[in-house]
């Protein structure tokens, strides 16, 4: 074994009353690849930012070839060869490839972005990337960009790199060579951490892997002496067994229609190509796929916040009889024409609730405009939110609790159970367990199945698989913005779902970036 | 006819000059992302400091000398304008405050300062009538010995003061500064994204700081030109009049570029005194006149916005503070 | 590695953004922030002045509330301040920054002289304040609505462009002062001095009565509008989140424009109120800053008009008693400006203890 490049010890942070991480051990050695490992929500990416600087531990120590060290901010951290490459990249969208890659460097001699060019062009044939050093970032695609991030860190010589998520936003043979690269650099000797949830990846790459739970270090195990079970039992605390009562579908009846839906980017990206697929009353319905896929688009362009440049979504009301077509009508609309829709979106908090706002206002959002006059009834949504706290067990100090104070979880059964309280014929989720501890997951799954013994066609947008094959009726697969398959939640597996996830990837990659 | 269009241009660049040193000032801060309303302020500040120093000199010997004319209202006019940079600055960017209150609000005490000293430093040395500096005035105005023997060339070009050549100097040296060299690609960073800039290693609160009060003491440089060179020494109050708010819209003008700012200010300045080059215009036709500096800003404020070209836009966290731990 | 020793140095302070904040604590902030505020005030009079600050303090009282007249005075400003401070709220609210409201202010205002100069005695008084109150509010909306077109539809920088409408009105105004006044002197005068003929009467023989009742009426009108009204929710929802206001279907561009509609009807009723009710005349000093002073009343009392009134007063207290100190201690006015900056730079700067906690390490750490 190597030497030892990092170590944490007793690392806790807090954030107001939450403790993101607490009482945290972990080493890493040089010319090892160490996978971080933990929920959605365990605090991996705030342990990592604590090395990397951004924010600063409330206790323990950090020690880096042997001495400690105390890194107050980025800057400081580059100075200990720390990199880390964030999930959520950190460029400067109007500058160049080369400038953002010499950014807050101080080299010795003339500043001169022809000599940065030059090098990294170097850098660029030395791992095998392609990248135009003249090229501006907001013309690039995801993959490029994380490029340049990647080879941000390199410039600056870095042996201690962190990398967050790397793979969410790639196809899988970018990630392959992005392993291919990162193999490389542990044979240079360089200490890798790599945050993810993906199991799979953890056992192809990683030499060690350290697994948090709730903010805590559960244990580091070797890799080749573990297997995904295990690793599984770490992260979620006991070997879980889901058992989510599915119940048969009762007389499904063709809710929604979506027929030849195509969806093109400001840029020219084909975000939903194609898409056709029916959603069924009494029937979840469930959306598998990388992150990014086109998933939030379809599920907007639904709900009226997103353009279609062809296609059509038909929705057959079960009261009139009547069929309308829901395509590029705005969300005012598609409520006048008695179309009860419910959606929970992705951003929370940036979307289908108010931050700043309490309880009882949050619950007006949907309904504040029932009835002709000019002002409020805060009436109903006062018992509304009252009869939500006390159903769902909302832990809020009150009603009149600004919603941005709550958990993730209470934030999500406030939100969920407004959306559900319109007595929705259609409900759509995206991601609603993500952040979420166990508890509140079970409690949001079981809202949903209730849904769909009433009789309403649940569209559900998941990231784990285990879950949409123990919960959905029918699975969808999409991949780069395609319906690459629709299975049978009943009798389908993981690796069927996976291979799908992937199928168009490999088929129909457009882009192609990184040949 | 010629001597005419001469004169005019000539006129123009007086009336430009402090318009640059305000634009240049705020340019320069609003790289970092500091959208600073209280420019105007800061320049009236810049000019009663320079007034301050040049009246305390003069009144302390008999024999002003011509370098000690110059230099105690400049250093003096610096000293008052980063003071008031540095007031904006502590309150934005260490207290994170408001941008937009906190510009109006230096604005509203600037001139309140201004017009304060301006109108009592007399009184408070027992003394009456208006501040008149004619000495350092005319220090001030100074110009090549030559120009005028150069003919038209020589009248309209070079018969300025030093600090109408400085204005254009530090436009052009701050333009470089930002497009090529690592400190104004750094600054560039703060201001369109300064996570990024923080997570590459730049001291974002530095270079914030490190900006907004360069930009604040060449923008109190205006002020000082206004008193020196364009009064002579002399106080009124509120002589300096809108020319700040003129200032920032050239900002604008010129999209976040001083080299542009140069020319745009000189342009302004002319439009500023166009109504008196035009023959036979009624006094009220002049006042439509001197709307075109603002009409014109809002046409390229229009045109900006609609044409949404990237380079062209303002930047990205411009009137935005920044907390390194934003959850 | 180079700065291993002297990377084991521990910052001294860490800031952290609170999550929470009991009311009284942040309240005591803010009266601490006066305080301190006004002691700095006192120090700076003593400075220049050498007179102690108690006698400069009853003298500004004397200011404000001397005489029956210097009262009136007083809660004419204070009504007038607080009327363009309730014009921009709802603007404020929506995170649109309305920097025009001077400009507003100033074309309602010349909609207002124009009619009364062109009509003189030509009909009613009561008729022509009719028609110059609709003119007034007509002219307030035009000047606010077309930066928030732009806003809407292609995200003009809306603090820029309405800054630069200030200005633009400013000229216009000296424009027709110009056209109406040819004679150089560039001053309006009184106008129609003899017939009063759009001027709004004396209420129980108090002149400045109708203004304060009016803006009295307005400001608890605006309280309930933005609490208790759809519009009003509809503000601070797209204030807060234009996602979310999509998400609802809420039609952020009519929000917007309507929004903007309101703030440049109550400016233009507010040049309207300075015209028929105050000056008589017109002239580019209408506003006299108000615009940008209401800015910082409407953002000190968390855009609550309510709490507006109190921050307004404050402001108009400051510039009445500063214009008294400037009197007998024969100061130059302008100390009012100084003073009142000094006063809103604490209050804005208190904002930060309230948002933010300083965590001081100690110096042992345990473990």
């Amino acid at each position: 074994m190597e030497s030892v490049a990092i170590e944490l010890k007793n690392i806790t942070k807090r954030f107001g009353t939450i403790v993101a991480n607490s009482n945290v051990n972990l080493t890493v050695n040089h010319g090892e690849i160490l996978s971080l490992l933990g929920e959605n929500g365990s605090g991996k990416t705030t342990l990592m930012n604590m090395i990397a600087g951004i924010y600063y531990p409330d206790e323990g120590q950090i020690f880096i070839d042997g001495s400690e060290v105390v890194i107050r901010s980025p800057k400081d951290a580059f100075n200990y060869k720390i990199g880390m490459i964030h999930q959520h990249f950190k460029l400067v969208d109007v500058f160049t490839a080369a400038q953002n890659i010499v950014l807050g460097l101080k080299e010795d001699g003339k500043f001169n972005i022809k000599n940065a060019n030059k090098k990294v062009e170097e850098i660029s044939t030395k791992y095998g990337f392609d990248i135009d050093p003249n090229k501006k970032i907001y013309e690039m695609s995801v993959s490029e960009k994380q490029t340049v991030e990647i080879i941000k860190v390199l410039y600056r010589g870095a042996d201690i790199l962190i990398l967050d998520e790397p793979t969410a936003v790639l196809t899988p043979q970018e990630t392959q060579k992005l392993f291919a690269v990162l193999r490389r650099m542990r044979d240079d000797g360089k200490a890798i951490i790599i945050i993810t949830h993906k199991l799979h990846e953890v056992l192809s790459l990683s030499d060690r892997v350290a697994v948090l739970r709730k903010g805590e270090h559960i244990g580091t195990v070797i890799t080749a002496e573990t297997n995904e079970s295990d690793l599984t039992e770490m992260m979620v605390g006991k070997k879980i067994n889901l058992n989510i009562d599915r119940s048969e579908p009762v007389n499904p009846q063709d809710r929604l229609v979506v027929r030849d839906v195509d969806c093109i980017s400001r840029d020219g990206v084909k975000l939903l190509d194609n898409v056709s697929f029916t959603a069924r009353s009494g029937e979840i319905l469930g959306i598998a796929g990388i992150a990014g896929s086109g998933q939030r688009e379809l599920l907007e362009a639904i709900a009226g916040l997103q353009h279609l440049n062809s296609g059509e979504i038909i929705y057959n009301n079960p009261k009139s009889g009547n069929s309308e077509n829901l395509r590029d009508k705005t969300p005012m609309q598609i409520r006048d024409l008695g179309v009860r829709l419910s959606f929970v979106p992705e951003d929370r908090l940036g979307m289908g609730l108010v931050g700043n706002m309490d309880i009882v206002d949050n619950m007006m959002l949907r309904s504040y405009r029932k009835g002709n006059s000019m002002f409020l009834q805060r009436k109903e949504p006062k018992n509304l939110a009252d009869d939500i706290i006390k159903q769902l067990e909302v832990v809020t100090p009150s009603a009149n609790t600004p919603v941005r104070r709550l958990s993730g979880g209470n934030v999500q059964k406030v939100l969920v159970g407004r959306e559900i309280s319109a007595s929705p014929t259609v409900l759509m989720a995206a991601y609603p367990v993500r952040g979420l501890d166990i508890n509140s997951s079970y409690m949001i799954y079981n809202l949903l199945n209730q849904q769909k013994e009433k009789g309403v066609s649940v569209i559900f947008v998941g990231e784990d698989l285990d879950v949409l094959i123990e919960l959905c009726d029918r699975i969808m697969v999409i991949g780069s913005g395609r319906v690459t398959g629709i299975v049978d939640g009943r009798t389908a597996t993981k690796e069927e779902i996976g291979l799908l996830m992937t199928k168009t990837d490999s088929t129909d990659m457009h882009g192609g970036d990184q040949q | 006819m010629l001597s005419t269009v001469c004169a005019f241009i000539h006129a123009a660049i007086i009336q430009g000059i402090p318009l640059l040193y305000g634009a240049t000032g705020e340019i320069l801060t609003e790289k970092s992302g500091n959208l600073n309303l209280g420019i105007p302020g800061i320049m009236y500040v810049g000019g009663i400091s320079g007034i301050i120093g040049g009246y305390l000199y003069e009144h302390s010997t008999a024999n002003p000398v011509a370098a000690l004319c110059i230099l105690v209202p400049f250093l003096s006019c610096i000293i008052g304008s980063l003071l008031m940079a540095f007031i904006y600055s502590f309150l934005t960017i260490t207290l994170r405050v408001n941008q937009n209150v906190t510009g109006l609000a230096l604005t509203t005490f600037g001139i309140g300062v201004g017009n304060f000293f301006g109108g009592s430093l007399l009184s408070f040395f027992g003394e009456t009538g208006s501040i008149s500096l004619i000495q350092s005035g005319l220090c001030y105005k100074a110009s090549l010995p030559f120009a005028d023997k150069l003919g038209l060339f020589g009248t309209t070009f070079l018969s300025f003061g030093f600090l109408t050549y400085l204005a254009s100097a530090i436009a052009l040296v701050t333009s470089w500064v930002l497009n090529k060299t690592r400190v104004g690609l750094n600054l560039r960073a703060v201001g369109e994204n300064p996570a990024t800039a923080d997570a590459a290693g730049i001291n974002v609160t530095a270079y914030k700081y490190f900006s907004t009060l360069i930009g604040g003491a060449i923008a109190g440089l205006g002020g000082l030109y206004f008193v020196m060179d364009y009064t002579g020494g002399a106080w009124t109050n509120n002589g300096f009049g809108d020319r700040g708010w003129l200032a920032i819209a050239i900002v604008i003008f010129a999209i976040w570029k001083p080299n542009t700012a140069i020319l745009s200010s000189f342009l302004f300045g002319g439009l500023y005194i166009l109504c008196v080059y035009i023959p036979g215009l009624s006094s009220s036709a002049k006042e439509l006149i001197n709307m075109l500096p603002y009409v014109v800003t809002i046409v390229v404020l229009i045109i900006i916005s609609m044409r949404k070209r990237r380079e062209n836009q303002p930047p990205a966290h411009l009137g935005l503070s920044y907390f390194r731990e934003e959850r | 590695m180079k700065s291993h020793e002297k990377g084991t140095r521990e910052p001294l302070f860490n800031i952290v953004k609170r999550s929470d904040i009991v009311w009284w604590k942040a309240w005591l902030i803010r009266t601490l922030a006066i305080v301190f505020a006004l002691v700095v005030c006192a120090l700076v009079i003593v400075v220049l002045t050498g007179y102690n600050p108690l006698q400069v303090y009853t003298a500004m009282f004397k200011g404000s509330f001397g005489s029956k007249r210097k009262t009136m005075v007083l809660l004419q400003n204070l009504a007038m301040l607080l009327c363009i401070s309730l014009a921009v709220t709802p603007a404020f609210k929506m995170r649109f920054w309305n920097l025009g409201a001077e400009g507003q202010v100033l074309v309602g205002g010349l909609a207002s002289a124009a009619c009364m100069f062109y009509v003189k005695d030509g009909m009613s008084n009561a008729m022509l304040l009719v028609i110059m109150f609709v003119a007034s509010i007509v002219a307030g909306i035009i000047w606010a609505v077309i930066p928030a077109v732009f806003k809407a539809k292609w995200g003009t920088n809306e603090s820029l462009f309405t800054l630069m409408m200030n200005y633009v009105a400013i000229q216009l105004v000296s424009f027709f002062i110009m056209f109406w006044v040819p004679n150089g002197s560039s001053v309006m005068g009184i106008i129609n001095q003899s017939t009063e003929s759009g001027w709004i009467p004396n209420l129980f023989g108090q002149k400045y009565l109708f203004n304060i009742i009016v803006v009295a009426v307005l400001t608890a009108v605006m309280f309930i509008y933005l609490k208790y009204s759809k519009h009003g929710y509809e503000i601070s929802v797209v204030g807060e989140s234009e996602n979310t206001a999509r998400y609802i279907g809420i039609n952020v561009k009519k929000v917007i424009i309507r929004t903007m509609m309101i703030s440049g009807a109550i400016c233009g009723l507010a040049g309207f109120l300075l015209v028929a009710g105050t000056n008589h005349t017109v002239s580019k000093n209408l506003a006299g800053g108000m615009g940008f002073t209401a800015i910082m009343v409407s953002w000190l009392a968390k855009f609550n008009p309510i709490l507006m009134v109190i921050t307004s007063f404050l402001i108009v207290f400051l510039q009445k008693g500063a214009g008294e100190i400037a009197m007998t201690f024969r100061l130059n006015e302008s100390v009012s400006d100084i003073l009142t900056g000094i006063i809103i730079f604490f209050i804005i700067g208190c904002e930060f203890f309230i948002n933010y906690k300083i965590n001081i390490h100690s110096k042992h750490k345990e473990g």
